[in-house]
C-alpha cells in the first residue's frame, strides 16, 4: 500500500509545485474527435515544458472526443503530467470509480471533478444524461477512495487505492454571484485540493471574489488557480461576454482587440485578400496573447492565487509565448522528494 | 397533476392503420384539466379523424366516450359495451390510462393519442410547468419547497452549476434555474445557511432506477391473509 508519499498526498508534479509555494501553470489539451493518437502527441509536445500539468477535457461542450483517460495515457507516455477531467454527465458512480481505478493504474495522478455541460449543447442532443452524482459528491467520492480507501458504497478497496490530487472548478461570476464563494467553500469542505476557475478577464471583479474567498479562509485550504485564456478575435471576445455564462469581458478588452485589427477595419470580407485576413488574424492573436500576459501579471498580485490555468482552446501554440511573456518560463523542476509542510497547516 | 399533449393527427392516423371502427376514449381527470384528452378533445379528435380519413378515401367509423378516470377498473367497466364494438381503442389518457385499458381489455388493440409529458401544474393559462420527478424520496424539505431533481436540468443536489445566468438555466432562457429559485427563497426566509451543507449522493433505488415500483399497504388490503 503506497500511502507513504514523503508527506505528499499524491506526489504529482502539480502538487509538488504548489506545495513548494511556486506559482503554478496548468494548460489545457482538447482530445480529437477521432481515434488519432498523433493529435494528442503533437499537442503534448507543444505544451511540454511550458506548464506543470495539463488538463485533458472530458467530452467538453458535450461533443464526443477521445476519452480524457485514454488521451491522458498518451500524454503520460509523452512525459507530460495530465489532469484528468471527469464530468458527471456521462457516467454513474460505478463507471466513474472503475474508470478512475484504471486512470491511476495507467499513471495519472491529478483529477478535476466537474458537473459537465448539458448534453443539449453538444453533437448528441438526443442522448440520455446521467447526473447520478454531482461535482461536489464526486469530490467526496474520490477523496474517500484515496483517504478512507472505500468505494462510494462503503465497501473497502481490495488492494492499492487510487491516489489523486483532487481539483474542482469555480465560476466566480456565474449567478447567484453572492453564493459563489460559499459553493466554492463546499467544494473545499468536500476535500478539493486545488481549484481552477472559469476564464477571468475582469480582474477587478475577480479581486472582489478573492476578497470574499480569503475572508472565508478558502485559499488556505486549497490552491486556487485562476483561469485565463488568449482571445483570438474581437468576435470571440464579444461571444464570451454575451453568450457564455459566468464570463465577464470588460469593454476595454474588446476595444483593444478591435484596435488591433484597425488597419483592416471598415472593409468588407470580399475586399480583404487572403494575405490581409491572415495578417489581421495574426495581429488579433498577438494582441490576445499580450492581454493574456497582462492578465496573468495582474492576477498574480492577488493574494490567495496560487497559479494560473491557461485555456488556449484549440490554440495550444499560444501557451509557450504566454508563459514566457508572463515571466513564468522555464517551469521549475522539483528535485526534492520531501514535501514542504502543507500551506494550510 | 399529470400533464400531457396530443400527438399529431398524422401520427395518430398511422397508429390506427387500417382499423375501421375506432373508439376514442377520453379521460375526465388530469388530461381534462390540461386540455389534452378530456371529453371535448375526444369529440374534436373523433370528428377530425372522421373527416381526414374520409378525405383520404378510407373513411373510418369513429365514436368517442370519456370516462372519469382511465386508471381505475370500475370506470373502465362502464364502457365495456362500446369497447366491444370497436376494432381499435384510441386512448386520450396518460400512459397509465393506455396501459389500464390494455390490461382491462386484453383482446383489444389500444394505441396512445397523447404523449404523457410530466407531473406539473398550470403556471398560467395555457402554460404548464414540471414540478415533480416522482423520485420516491422527497427532498423538498431541504430545498425550500423547490425540487432540483425535477427542475434543475442536471438534477443537482449541491447546485447551482456554472451555467446559471440571470436566473435562467444554461439549457434555455425559458428554463428558470432551480437553484437560483432555491437560493432566493432560502435567502428571503433567512435559511440560506442550509445551502452550506453538503448533500450526499441520492439513493436512486427509490426512483425508477431501482426497477418498476409498487406500493403495498397491508392495512388497506381486502380479503383474508394467508398464513
Amino acid at each position: 500500500m503506497s500511502t507513504g508519499n514523503n508527506g505528499y498526498l499524491v506526489g504529482s508534479n502539480l502538487e509538488k509545485i504548489l506545495r513548494a509555494g511556486m506559482f503554478a501553470v496548468t494548460a489545457e489539451l482538447g482530445p480529437p474527435q477521432s481515434a488519432d493518437p498523433e493529435v494528442i502527441r503533437q499537442k503534448a509536445r507543444l505544451l511540454k515544458g511550458n506548464c506543470d500539468a495539463v488538463n485533458i477535457t472530458d467530452n467538453q461542450t458535450a461533443i464526443v472526443r477521445m476519452s480524457s483517460i485514454g488521451s491522458g495515457a498518451i500524454v503520460v507516455q509523452e512525459g507530460l503530467e495530465p489532469v484528468i477531467q471527469m464530468t458527471c454527465r456521462d457516467r454513474n458512480r460505478l463507471a466513474i470509480q472503475s474508470d478512475l481505478l484504471a486512470a491511476y493504474a495507467l499513471g495519472m495522478r491529478n483529477l478535476l471533478c466537474l458537473t459537465g455541460d448539458h448534453q443539449t449543447f453538444g453533437n448528441h442532443p438526443t442522448a440520455k444524461n446521467v447526473f447520478d452524482i454531482d461535482s461536489i459528491q464526486l469530490i467526496q467520492m474520490v477523496v474517500n477512495l484515496r483517504d478512507q480507501r472505500v468505494f462510494q458504497c462503503g465497501d473497502p478497496l481490495k488492494g492499492p487505492e487510487p491516489r489523486f490530487f483532487v481539483g474542482a472548478a469555480a465560476s466566480p461570476f456565474a449567478d447567484p454571484v453572492a453564493y459563489r464563494p460559499y459553493r466554492l467553500a463546499k467544494k473545499v469542505k468536500a476535500g478539493a485540493n486545488f481549484i481552477q476557475t472559469q476564464l477571468i478577464y475582469d480582474v477587478e471583479a475577480f479581486e472582489r471574489f478573492m476578497t470574499r474567498v480569503r475572508e472565508l479562509g478558502i485559499h488556505e485550504q486549497a490552491y486556487i488557480l485562476a483561469g485565463v485564456g488568449p482571445l483570438k478575435s474581437p468576435a470571440m471576445a464579444r461571444y464570451m461576454k454575451e453568450s457564455v455564462p459566468g464570463i465577464l469581458v470588460p469593454d476595454a478588452i474588446i476595444e483593444r482587440m478591435e484596435k488591433a485589427g484597425e488597419p483592416w477595419a471598415g472593409k468588407k470580407k470580399e475586399e480583404l485578400t487572403k494575405e490581409d485576413r491572415k495578417a489581421r488574424a495574426a495581429a488579433w492573436q498577438e494582441e490576445g496573447i499580450k492581454i493574456c500576459i497582462e492578465l496573468i501579471q495582474q492576477i498574480r498580485q492577488i493574494k490567495g492565487v496560487a497559479g494560473v490555468h491557461i485555456m488556449a482552446i484549440e490554440w495550444e501554440e499560444a501557451v509557450k509565448p504566454i508563459v514566457e511573456g508572463a515571466g513564468l518560463y522555464p517551469r521549475p523542476i522539483i528535485r526534492t522528494n520531501e514535501a514542504e509542510p502543507l500551506a494550510a497547516a | 397533476m399529470i400533464i400531457a399533449e396530443q400527438k399529431k393527427l398524422s401520427e395518430i392516423t398511422a397508429l390506427l392503420g387500417d382499423a375501421s371502427k375506432v373508439l376514442v376514449i377520453g379521460c375526465g381527470t388530469c388530461v381534462t384539466v390540461c386540455f389534452a384528452g378530456g371529453s371535448r378533445e375526444a369529440a374534436i379528435l373523433a370528428a377530425s379523424l372522421r373527416m381526414s380519413t374520409q378525405l383520404a378515401g378510407n373513411g373510418k367509423q369513429v365514436a368517442d366516450v370519456t370516462v372519469q378516470r382511465q386508471c381505475e377498473w370500475e370506470y373502465l367497466d362502464q364502457i365495456a359495451e362500446q369497447v366491444k364494438e370497436a376494432d381499435i381503442l384510441l386512448s386520450l389518457g396518460c400512459g397509465i390510462g393506455v396501459q389500464a385499458i390494455a390490461e382491462h381489455f386484453p383482446d383489444k388493440w389500444v394505441v396512445p393519442g397523447l404523449n404523457t409529458s410530466f407531473l406539473g401544474l398550470p403556471v398560467e393559462q395555457g402554460i404548464w410547468s414540471e414540478r415533480c420527478a416522482a423520485c420516491g424520496d422527497c427532498i423538498l424539505g431541504l430545498t425550500g419547497g423547490i425540487c432540483p431533481i425535477a427542475r434543475c436540468s442536471k438534477s443537482l443536489l449541491n447546485g447551482p452549476c456554472g451555467g446559471s445566468e440571470a436566473g435562467h438555466c444554461e439549457v434555455s432562457k425559458d428554463i428558470p434555474c432551480a437553484w437560483q429559485l432555491i437560493y432566493d427563497r432560502l435567502s428571503s426566509l433567512g435559511k440560506v445557511e442550509m445551502l452550506y451543507e453538503l448533500q450526499p449522493p441520492k439513493n436512486w433505488q427509490k426512483a425508477r432506477d431501482g426497477g418498476p415500483r409498487k406500493i403495498t399497504r397491508e392495512d388497506l388490503l381486502l380479503g383474508e391473509k394467508e398464513d
